[in-house]
């Protein structure tokens, strides 16, 4: 891959990006410099970005397009969410032990499988396997019968939509439309107080720096050599002696974990999680933050979901009638000539440049040359 | 049945012609048949003023015969207590009613009964008076019994053959044995199927009531052969009355019956499943139709498929206003104000067969328009082509909501297609009944646009090797913006569908998008006939699970796992498209 900040210095550069988000933040924010609520944005930003990752992980590196990763997302979320729910305790609207939502539909006690979520380590631990193993099943059943391109992507389409119908009906329980809000204490902390919010975010961008890093180990280790050849030439790969279904496996349950990380620490941060938020279009917003930013480069997806998630709360309030129609013109701008995204544009625009040179210069020798023939 | 109707109606008018013709020669001996057969409204106002209840019922029963309408419309006058009598100097009565308001001195104008003219003295000076002058029109329970009998009968005589179901039914129910032998008169006479099934029912069920146990428990088998799903409950009473009389026999044809009626509800239910899955999945193949173009041919991910379907709907939208009031609408500060053509009837019917071509056109134009200006860059980026199309989707749901508004807007059904068809107590919508026929008609256009066209030969070509066909002169570039513009102007034509079936609205593509493309990919991208296979075979399984489990959601969620199974078992659909190359 050519990457236009290859060499020292991009590492130097993101250790400082790195430094900034996770110290410097919190800091101006602790002294009074950044508002709570630009610290809150960026806190959810920062998730988007960690979906961005695993969308582009599985997308820009092994040529999976998954149009469910924000089921992924939204499970991570709703696995937290469940012991956050339990941890409000009787300071819920009913003043009882039970969710409000299950007093509401005439629970009586709680169903068995929402007890062990009382205990914050198994509720994390909750959080990576079951988008994992739910990505395991569905993956070992795609890629075994060798679903891929576009087929692959309508089928995870199809996974998210069924999955989202199933969190709709209240039988599931699960918070069925309404999902769980009110959230109170994390850890024991209260969830709305500044100090537990500027913790979420620390949480957060430690938990990006991290994920990014595993990520950039992987894509630069000889694993992430055969990803791309899976994206470039799956069946050369096949030929190789390489097992490429399994490889696939491992990715995207690897990319559905990382989904599912930034969705468990983005539900505390907005204090609400609901099945609109595993939808079909949510997915693909991820997509377009990848495709915007620059699929194929680990810090092209984050640049696309901070790009675009600031750009979409700028035109939703300066221009509410027309922030779709903005919305949807760029991604098609950027479809059609950023293929390369945000990060690519400065080469892009180099090569265009250059080409424009070159162009000038073939001009000059046939004008030359031209000239030459008349004067014989 | 209906194709054959211009022939009768010109038989029909030919005979009045002849009527016409023949008419001067005849009106003497019209004359005299009017004399010997009185008005109705004649009869009635002798009854009103006869003092003798007995002559008096003997009159009303009399109407037996007469026009039901204007019996029934002076019964209640009559009940209603608006008819009055006036009395002469003489003594005579006259059944009058009041005409207009009172005047100043509190005095009507009145007009007879018998003939629906002012009242006048021996002088000829029109009468006035208070209605303390008068005498009101009384009726006792007596009478109106007589009258419900009169009235009953001409129901169960009328021309409408609505209202003389209805009528048949509602007599059955009473279960009077004195009708009896009315009911079997009719049924001698009856000439329409329905209603002579229906008379033979309430003849049974009122037989129900009957003294001798030998023709209850007749009445109840013979209940139980037709399936009469009406008479279940009064069999169920007959049967605990046996029970409790230990009348074994007579229980245990009721059991029989019950269990007959039963089984036929159960015919009945699996048929009407049968009926409903398949006209589901014709609204799906005629939705995944396009896709199956688009997707399946020309491999371009359009997820902007279902606001194509959306352009459809609201052309019929527009379409249907201009035909009434016009299209009044102020989209980005314009003032758009097109004069309707304030139809109504008929002529506003016809709206739906204008809106048909026109919504395949404004779709296909829109096609062509996505084609030309995005889609033709992103024929070797298939993935991109599908995040592309998704802005197009976003930004042309906005559209709509700016246009059209956020909410629902309305599209009537036109008249022949609202209503249902009662086949042995399975119901059939007609505008299901349409779908069906139209996705029929759909396969059949596509098919021969394909297979029988030059056209169809070109997209062909292009879509099995694009490059192949370039180099033999075809112009790729002309074919698939053709093709293309085809598969949405299909999309269109769904969108005319769903409109008759569902409510419009800017989100009405989505709804469908995800089931049409699961449609193409279990029929076998690029196969037309495994589209046709697999939207019916979801559809079918859709209905019957919906049937079975009593929940539509669980049916879709079991639907979809379903499809992700089968995928294991044919990766590649239905019916793949063998090929040796390795991608």
């Amino acid at each position: 891959m050519n990457t236009p900040l290859a060499g020292k210095t991009p590492t130097i550069l993101l250790a400082a990006l790195a430094l900034f988000l996770v110290v410097v933040m919190p800091a101006l924010n602790a002294s009074g410099a950044i508002s709570d609520f630009t610290l809150n944005t960026w806190g959810k930003y920062l998730c988007y970005a960690i979906l961005a990752i695993a969308v582009d992980f599985l997308w820009g590196y092994t040529g999976l397009l998954c149009l469910g990763q924000a089921l992924f997302f939204s499970l991570g979320g709703y696995m937290l969410g469940m012991h956050l729910m339990l941890m409000i305790g009787k300071l819920g609207q009913y003043k009882s032990d039970l969710p409000d939502f299950m007093v509401f539909l005439g629970y009586k006690d709680l169903p068995g499988f929402w007890k062990p979520f009382y205990s914050f380590p198994f509720a994390s631990a909750m959080v990576l396997l079951v988008p994992g193993l739910l990505a395991g099943i569905f993956g070992y059943l795609a890629f075994r019968s060798r679903i891929k391109g576009v087929y692959f992507s309508i089928l995870t389409q199809a996974l998210t939509y069924g999955a989202a119908l199933m969190f709709f009906r209240n039988e599931f329980k699960m918070g069925g439309n309404n999902g769980f809000t009110d959230f109170r204490f994390i850890l024991g902390a209260d969830i709305r107080a500044e100090d537990t919010k500027r913790m979420l975010y620390i949480a957060s961008a430690v938990a990006l720096v991290l994920i990014f890093m595993g990520c950039r180990w992987l894509t630069k280790s000889r694993f992430g050599l055969i990803q791309r050849a899976i994206r470039d030439s799956e069946n050369r790969v096949l030929f190789s002696g390489y097992s490429a279904a399994n490889f696939k496996l491992f990715i995207f349950v690897i990319s559905g974990v990382i989904a599912a990380i930034g969705g468990a620490l983005y539900v505390p941060q907005v204090g609400i999680i609901n099945p609109s938020e595993m939808w079909m279009d949510k997915s693909l917003e991820a997509v377009v933050w990848v495709a915007v930013g620059g699929r194929g480069t680990l810090y092209g997806p984050i640049l696309g979901a901070i790009v675009v998630n600031y750009l979409k709360s700028w035109a939703t309030t300066e221009f509410p009638d027309y922030w779709l129609i903005i919305m949807g013109a760029s991604f098609v701008v950027v479809v059609l000539f950023m293929p390369k995204g945000l990060v690519g544009l400065p080469g892009q625009i180099r090569e265009l440049m250059a080409g424009r040179q070159r162009r000038r210069i073939a001009a000059a020798e046939d004008e030359l040359l031209t000239s030459a023939a008349k004067t014989k | 049945m209906r194709l054959a109707s211009p022939d009768k109606w010109i038989r029909w008018s030919r005979k009045v012609l002849y009527l016409w013709a023949v008419l001067p020669l005849l009106l003497p001996v019209l004359r005299a048949q009017t004399s010997a057969a009185r008005p109705a409204r004649e009869i009635i106002a002798e009854a009103i003023v006869t003092e003798d209840t007995d002559k008096q019922k003997e009159l009303v029963a009399s109407l037996a015969g007469a026009d039901p309408d204007e019996v029934t419309y002076w019964f209640a006058k009559w009940k209603e207590g608006e008819i009055y009598t006036h009395q002469d100097d003489a003594g005579t009565s006259t059944a009058v009613t009041l005409e207009g308001g009172p005047d100043a001195e509190e005095k009507y104008a009145l007009a007879t009964v018998a003939a629906g003219k002012p009242l006048s003295a021996a002088d000829g000076v029109a009468i006035r008076a208070t209605k303390d002058d008068l005498y009101l029109a009384d009726t006792d329970s007596g009478l109106r019994k007589v009258m419900k009998g009169v009235t009953d009968r001409l129901a169960l005589s009328s021309a409408d053959v609505a209202k003389r179901l209805r009528a048949v039914e509602d007599t059955g129910f009473e279960q009077d044995p004195a009708k009896l032998p009315l009911l079997e008169d009719l049924l001698k006479s009856e000439q329409n199927g329905k209603v002579k099934a229906a008379l033979t029912q309430a003849i049974a069920i009122t037989k129900l009531r009957s003294e001798d146990l030998a023709v209850r428990k007749a009445a109840v088998e013979e209940l139980g052969k037709m399936g009469s799903i009406a008479s279940q409950d009064t069999i169920k009473t007959v049967k605990s009355e046996a029970e409790a009389a230990g009348q074994t026999e007579l229980a245990d044809s009721c059991n029989r019956a019950l269990s007959e009626i039963a089984a036929h509800i159960s015919r009945v239910n699996t048929a009407g499943t049968l009926f409903r899955g398949i006209s589901l999945g014709s609204i799906l193949l005629v939705v995944a139709m396009g896709l199956a173009i688009t997707f399946g041919l020309m491999g371009v991910i359009n997820m902007a498929h279902g606001e194509l379907i959306a352009v459809g709907a609201y052309t019929t939208y527009l379409v249907q206003n201009l035909f009434s009031t016009g299209i009044h609408m102020s989209p980005f500060g314009l003032k758009i104000d097109i004069p309707g053509m304030n139809l109504s009837g008929t002529g506003w019917d016809c709206y739906f067969l204008v809106a048909i071509p026109a919504s395949f056109l404004a779709a296909a134009g829109v096609g062509l328009l996505l084609e030309r200006g995005i889609i033709r860059f992103l024929y070797k980026r298939p993935l991109e082509s599908l995040l592309a199309t998704w802005g197009v989707s976003m930004v042309m749901q906005q559209l709509f909501r700016m246009i059209f508004g956020a909410n629902n807007v309305q599209v009537g059904s036109p008249s022949f297609l609202s209503g249902n068809w009662t086949v042995n107590d399975v119901i059939f919508g007609w505008n299901r009944v349409f779908v069906i026929a139209f996705a029929g008609l759909i396969i059949f256009l596509t098919w021969a646009v394909l297979t029988k066209t030059p056209l169809g030969l070109l997209i062909r070509a292009v879509m099995q090797n694009r490059s192949m066909a370039a180099c033999m002169g075809v112009r790729t570039q002309r074919v698939n913006m053709m093709t293309f513009a085809f598969g949405s102007g299909l999309a269109g034509l769904a969108g005319a569908f769903l409109s008759q079936l569902g409510n419009v609205g800017p989100n009405l593509g989505q709804n469908y998008i995800v089931d049409s493309f699961m449609t193409v990919v279990v029929g076998g991208v690029g196969n037309i006939m495994g589209t046709v296979i697999s939207a019916i075979g979801i559809g079918m399984s859709d209905q019957s699970l919906q049937q079975t489990l009593g929940d539509p959601v669980t049916g879709k969620i079991l639907v979809l796992g379903a499809i992700i199974l089968f995928l294991q078992w044919k990766p590649s659909g239905l019916f793949a498209t063998r090929s040796r190359s390795l991608d």
